[in-house]
């Protein structure tokens, strides 16, 4: 991980000083609401429907045990509503038949932040001097500015990786954070990096999308993709460089960058973002980022152009942990006893083949810890469950984890022989599903339960298809599918790159759910990035499970011998799949009943 | 960081009809004022919203890539949490939107020891000036 510096330290309490003197001015009514909004949003403190939601900042997805441990401090001692909020949030969501809001708990986004949905205002400014104690902050989690950073979940570890993101992702932290000139852009801006040949970051829905290549002379550099992004209008990036020497992403991003701030539209919201500006001007966009970019290098002096000497003091942090010393078994020993305890007990069998990756070292693997069960919402930690994986990581994985993705946790750094002892820990804990990428391994944002934003909840509905989905040959069966939640069309649970995904819209003040086919987040499970289409009308949440299970008949009716879902709509065609879901909707005296 | 940044009070700023100093819009390029530059002495850069960030890369553009030397001077929704940003980007003076109370200002620049990026003030990036 990467190593904070005095100077890094430094910026990150004086950020938090700077957090609490604005919020003592809010308190004091120096500092009008519409005034503090923007700077407490610049902080990852976002008011949602009853309280605020804290958003944490994991730079890259990477945490260690330590940093966990601190997070599972705030979940227990801060995210702790006021009764009175609490009554009013349980009696309100009580009448859409939520039965219960946790609280004292975690949640892994699919922007592999961290958040929190209880913490009073009040208390924010101690919360962000206890994150500043681990190194940790909410800079840019939220607001019209270049947010967190994300990354491939096995960074530096992917046994297909062309060179490790970490060090350039780390490097654009430093310079996107605080930028003084794109704090206030027209619309939030995200920027995803994989260094892998499997895109497993969905770089192609960015605002900019970065992918690290080699050209024929065997250079480093990057594919540089502009103006992806979900919400109302799913695009995916233009590619605007097909090739661009590493050192100088910083200068072409401040290119690209620059003429958004200022062309990007600022009349209206829903066309704010990059790619609105990217599609609407097409080749004038392109030819105005080259001119800049041309203007920074040879006007500028190209002061961002990263030098091999701070390449190399970043990369440093990121060369691989020193792993507990001790005399290891031949490969072909641990490989004999995994086999003997996987014939012996069909779940860790199970577990092996869908948790456990491969890694570059071959005497280690990348497994991950699912958040993935009945009873808890996809992505959700307690506090206990924090700290368990805290000491998870400690024990097997030199101290690190990552956020991932799909909302769960990632311990990149597993001894192969350590497989067994870690699968009876995470059992124990409840982290042992054994469903990566299956069916109930799905995205899903909070929703209309916690969400200001929402038009339904998601919750619910992740619930209900969790719960009919329990039967794990039924899932092995099923295969891997890629199913996406979001209660609104802001899109953060990423329905538009389900192979299935569900939206939640708002019809006279009533939950409804428009289900869409065919999307893709561009891994190799999936294809080229793809936002999925609708079905047709949108279904009550009830309808919803019955509309799952119609689509899942028909694939299981349609398949070829190993084929896929995703393969298997393509080949077919939406039509059958369709008719399907639209065939499961409730008569009308069942709708009355 | 040392504040070089001149506040001036709403009052203060009057506008005199001088021939040397430019209003300029904040969705005007900068750089189509180029061949008139040496005439002025003041460029008034507006924020209509203090959320607005047109009027940085504008000063940017003015101060780095055009090599103004005179006043740019901020105007419009400027409160006190962007005045350290706009002595970045190469703002020299500042009004205040009328009822701002200044007394926060001076800790908003005595906060930060410096900064990762370069700016139009400091073109070089930390890591460069402190390698």
């Amino acid at each position: 991980m990467y190593q904070y510096t005095d100077f890094d330290r430094q910026f990150v309490r004086q950020r938090a000083a700077q957090f609490r003197d604005q919020l003592e001015r809010w308190q004091a009514g120096k500092l009008a609401e519409d005034e503090f909004k923007p700077l407490r949003l610049q902080n990852g403190w976002y008011v949602q429907r009853y309280a605020p939601m804290l958003r944490v900042a994991v730079p890259y997805g990477e945490l260690s045990s330590r940093q966990l441990r601190v997070l599972a401090r705030i979940a227990r001692e801060y995210d702790e509503p006021e009764a009175a909020v609490y009554k009013l949030a349980t009696e309100k969501q009580g009448i859409l038949g939520t039965k219960h809001l946790p609280t004292h708990y975690g949640h892994f986004t699919t922007r592999q932040n961290v958040q929190f949905n209880w913490i009073p205002l009040s208390k924010s400014a101690d919360v962000m001097d206890l994150l500043a104690t681990v190194d940790m902050h909410g800079i840019q989690t939220s607001g019209n500015c270049i947010r967190n950073i994300t990354s491939d979940e096995r960074a530096g570890v992917a046994h297909d990786e062309i060179a490790d993101p970490r060090p350039f992702a780390e490097i654009m932290r430093q310079w996107s954070t605080l930028h003084p000139e794109f704090a206030f852009l027209p619309r939030k801006f995200k920027i995803a990096i994989t260094g892998a040949t499997e895109d497993r970051a969905a770089t192609g829905w960015h605002d900019v999308g970065l992918h690290l290549i080699k050209n024929d002379a065997g250079e480093l550099g990057f594919r540089v993709q502009v103006g992806g992004g979900m919400g109302r209008t799913p695009i995916i990036g233009t590619v605007l460089r097909e090739f661009l020497p590493w050192h100088q992403i910083m200068n072409y991003l401040e290119a690209v960058v620059r003429v958004y701030n200022r062309y990007g539209r600022r009349d209206n919201i829903y066309k704010a973002r990059i790619k609105i500006l990217v599609k609407a001007e097409g080749q004038r966009y392109i030819d105005d980022v080259e001119a800049e970019y041309q203007q920074i290098i040879t006007h500028d002096g190209a002061p961002h152009t990263i030098t091999q000497a701070e390449f190399d003091r970043v990369a440093a942090s990121f060369v691989p942990p020193t792993l507990a010393t001790r005399v290891l078994q031949a490969a072909d020993v641990t490989e004999a006893a995994l086999q003997k305890h996987a014939a012996d007990d069909v779940m860790f069998a199970r577990w092996l083949a869908r948790n456990v990756a491969p890694h570059q070292n071959p005497a280690l693997r990348a497994v991950t810890l699912s958040f993935k069960r009945l009873k808890q919402a996809p992505g959700d930690a307690t506090a206990d469950q924090l700290d368990t994986a805290a000491r998870l990581a400690e024990r097997f994985s030199a101290g690190e984890a990552r956020v991932t993705h799909d909302q769960n946790l990632l311990l990149p750094w597993v001894h192969a022989e350590d497989l067994h002892a870690l699968w009876l820990a995470a059992r124990e804990a409840g982290f042992a599903s054994a469903n990566v990428r299956l069916l109930t391994d799905m995205i899903a944002c909070p929703g209309g339960d916690f969400c200001d934003l929402a038009n339904a909840r998601s919750i619910p509905i992740a619930e209900a298809i969790t719960e009919r989905y329990q039967d794990l040959d039924e899932l092995d069966d099923l295969g891997e599918i890629d199913l996406h939640i979001s209660g609104c069309i802001n899109s953060c649970g990423h329905h538009h790159s389900g192979h299935i995904g569900i939206l939640g819209v708002d019809k006279d003040g009533k939950e409804w759910y428009q289900v869409s086919l065919g999307g893709s987040d561009g891994s190799d499970l999936s294809g080229a990035p793809l936002a999925g289409k609708a079905v047709g009308p949108s279904f009550t949440g009830a309808e919803v499970p019955e509309v799952i299970e119609a689509v899942l008949t028909t694939y299981r009716d349609t398949r070829n011998a190993g084929e896929t879902f995703i393969d298997t709509l393509r080949r077919v065609g939406p039509d059958p799949f369709k008719a399907a879901a639209n065939g499961a909707r409730f008569k009308a005296e069942e709708v009355a009943a | 960081m040392n504040k070089t940044l001149k506040l001036i009070a709403a009052e203060e700023h009057v506008d005199d009809g001088s021939p040397k100093v430019l209003q300029l819009a904040n969705d005007a390029d900068p750089l189509a004022i180029a061949v008139c530059l040496q005439d002025i002495d003041r460029i008034d850069l507006n924020f209509p919203k203090f959320t607005d960030g047109r009027a940085y890369s504008q000063a940017f553009l003015l101060r780095r890539r055009m090599g103004f030397q005179g006043e740019i001077r901020a105007t419009g929704d400027v409160l006190i949490d962007q005045l350290v940003q706009m002595q970045r980007m190469g703002f020299t003076s500042a009004v205040l939107r009328e009822g701002v109370d200044a007394s926060a200002a001076q800790r908003q620049f005595d906060r930060f020891a410096a900064f990762y990026q370069g700016d139009a003030v400091k073109a070089e990036p930390h890591f460069a000036a402190n390698p």
